[in-house]
């Protein structure tokens, strides 16, 4: 298991929308949120904790323009210089014919491409066990969490309260 | 704020569920020993496994001259099995890829399970054309790794090896799609399993937390993965269509095939997926709040849709026969529906053509005893349609002294018998051990589409109007 040594307080609010109030108010108040955990994604909830959209559609873009270059040069170097052969009297560089086999593996290229960086970006994957806070969290209970270590009583009691005042139902400190 | 309920859109989750309730309705059958019903499906379709697996053992020990394949005719159930097999994977495929980017939501309900079936189906298909290449341990030669045999490159013109790419890259593809969906709904059994079960499912799992960030690029992930898919299973039809419409067969060599075997194969694949669907939910009776009726005549819907295609095309090829004025063109579809195949033609047209017509009717797309038997009509009636367009185009070629007639051994039903039992045998395990519908995918969709929503909107719509 993998420990990230780190205090966190956490707080389990009952219904996303509760959720997305709370970080808004949360973030009103000039406190830093360390992560938000959710049991489906909750639309909303990304700019409201400032996140910046995701990359990984340009990654895919990039897998995928490599597929078609590496596909579409291949079959052009082995049908006109590695090996030429005469098919049905067409000529060795015959484009419409290397079409499918090129959007094929652009497709592959880029899925397989994209996959990867995804679990790769989120340190997911076989074999990882990241530690979780509750296991609620993947059935129906909404977290709000903060990084708390190092941080002193008076500032974990502050945040401690602000979690309450938003209405979560519960409130803990967990080591991970 | 409020989700927003639409006001003409239908009830997709019944039962006034919470999302506690949604992960307990779900992930109970993982948790349980199933039910007699379960077994005794199971070893049926296990006994139709072990019954394939000898006739497989026949055609790779002995050849495929176990086969009453002959050289007039060349290809017979190995193929029609394949296209048939290929085609019912596209419906998982187009519930999951073109419904997401068009934002139908009824999509949450059924994806889960359309997608393990084309999962399987694709296994099922690649099975024939290995089979038939006799050799099955040399099947690696139709890739192309550099040998010591010149290096020898495959031909890549050819239409057969396209499909060695179109269908190698929609079973990956699917796959990863697939799984990418299953993670966090592994996540939610693994948080409520123990011992040994929840080091499985961990595993499974790859560590998912439900970080929002996660969640965002597993969002992109996915509507970029779909937008992928979408060209991607309109695609490996076409080029499946190829292997006949790019030869100089008459009966083969036409331009219509690629539509019009996408539409069949969309067609036979949501005839596939009522048939699973009301079997699952029968075995599995909560999902019935989570593949409702809406469901399931949304889903005829496409099938008389898709069925009208496939029928026009079928006219339109006839018309083109005689307009043509080719002989040989106007011999193949007078031989397909006069000839001594008619009864397959004749099955071909009323199965697939005339009996979707019956879903017109909306008491009859919402009776779950009409659309499981319509949907085994249809997928009997896609399966000829492969069986006439390959059987008895070849069958009378060009030489009348080689005419002949071909029916199939015993080990060539063995063989597509064996598909069923690998097919069953695997969705019946995907069934116990995976959530047989989108956890995750169901909750977001709760507020705007849950019962108790959708009425309370209705009620609060009403009153307004009477003030």
């Amino acid at each position: 298991m993998r420990t990230l040594n780190k205090t966190i307080l956490y707080g389990l609010y009952l219904d996303e929308e509760i959720l997305l109030e709370a970080v808004k108010e949360i973030r009103e108040e000039g406190q830093d949120i360390w992560d938000v955990f959710t049991p489906f994604p909750v639309h909303g909830l990304d700019p409201l904790l400032g996140l910046k959209e995701s990359r990984l559609h340009v990654a895919g873009f990039v897998y995928g323009m490599t597929g078609t270059i590496t596909a579409f040069s291949f079959m052009t170097w082995v049908f006109t210089r590695d090996w030429p052969i005469i098919f049905g009297g067409k000529p060795y560089f015959s484009v419409p014919s290397f079409i499918p086999i090129t959007f094929e593996f652009t497709v592959l290229m880029a899925a397989v491409g994209m996959v990867v960086t995804f679990y790769t970006v989120c340190g997911l994957g076989p074999g990882v066990t990241n530690p979780t806070l509750d296991n609620r969290i993947t059935d129906d209970r909404f977290c709000i969490a903060f990084d708390v270590t190092g941080k002193t009583k008076d500032e974990i009691n502050n945040l401690k309260s602000l979690l309450e005042k938003t209405k979560a139902d519960e409130t803990n400190i967990k080591d991970i | 704020m409020s989700a927003i309920v639409s006001d003409i859109r239908p009830e997709l989750i019944t039962g006034n569920k919470t999302y506690h309730q949604i992960t307990e309705d779900i992930c109970s059958p993982t948790e349980q020993m199933p039910d007699k019903y379960w077994v005794m499906i199971f070893l049926f379709v296990l006994g139709l496994f072990g019954f394939g697996a000898v006739a497989m053992l026949v055609t790779i020990w002995f050849g495929i001259g176990t086969w009453y394949l002959n050289r007039t005719v060349g290809w017979g159930w190995d193929i029609t099995n394949f296209v048939w097999w290929v085609g019912i994977g596209h419906a998982g495929t187009l519930i999951s890829a073109i419904l997401l980017l068009f934002r139908q939501k009824w999509r949450t309900g059924v994806n889960r399970a359309a997608e393990a079936m084309t999962i399987f189906a694709v296994i099922c298909a690649a099975i024939f054309p290995l089979i038939h290449m006799g050799r099955i341990w040399l099947a690696f030669f139709v890739f192309p790794y550099p040998n010591t045999r010149g290096p020898l490159w495959v031909n890549f013109n050819s239409p057969l090896l396209w499909d060695v790419f179109a269908i190698s890259t929609y079973f990956t593809v699917s796959l990863l799609f697939w799984y990418t969906g299953l993670v966090p709904d592994f996540a939610t059994i693994r948080d409520r399993a123990k011992g040994m079960r929840k080091k499985i499912y961990n595993t499974l799992s790859f560590g998912w937390t439900g970080s929002a960030k996660h969640w965002q690029r597993w969002e992109s992930l996915a509507l970029v993965l779909a937008g992928l898919s979408t060209p991607l299973v309109l695609s490996v039809h076409t080029i499946v269509s190829f292997d006949f419409a790019t030869s100089v067969i008459p009966g083969w060599h036409t331009t219509i095939f690629p539509p019009y075997f996408v539409a069949g194969a969309i067609f036979s694949g949501f005839a596939m997926v009522q048939t699973l669907m009301i079997l699952t939910s029968i075995s599995i009776p909560q999902l019935k709040n989570y593949i409702t009726l809406q469901h399931i005549e949304s889903m005829n819907k496409v099938i008389v849709l898709t069925g009208s295609i496939v029928g026009v095309a079928y006219l339109t090829e006839l018309f083109i026969a005689w307009y043509s004025g080719y002989i040989y063109e106007q011999f193949a579809f007078y031989n397909r529906a006069l000839g001594p195949y008619w009864w397959s033609y004749f099955a071909m047209m009323t199965c697939n053509v005339i009996s979707p017509q019956f879903f017109w009717v909306k008491s009859l797309r919402r009776n779950l005893v009409v659309t499981f038997i319509l949907s085994i009509v249809v997928n009997i009636g896609m399966w000829f349609e492969r069986f006439v367009i390959i059987v008895t185009s070849l069958h009378r070629d060009y030489i009348p002294s080689s005419w002949n007639y071909y029916s199939p051994s015993w080990v060539e039903v063995g063989d597509y018998i064996f598909t069923f039992g690998f097919f069953g045998v695997a969705y019946m395990i995907f069934m116990r051990v995976a959530p047989v519908v989108a956890i995750a995918e169901v909750k977001s969709i709760l507020k705007t589409s849950g019962d108790q929503y959708v009425k309370a909107n209705r009620e609060h719509k009403e009153e307004s109007h009477s003030h």
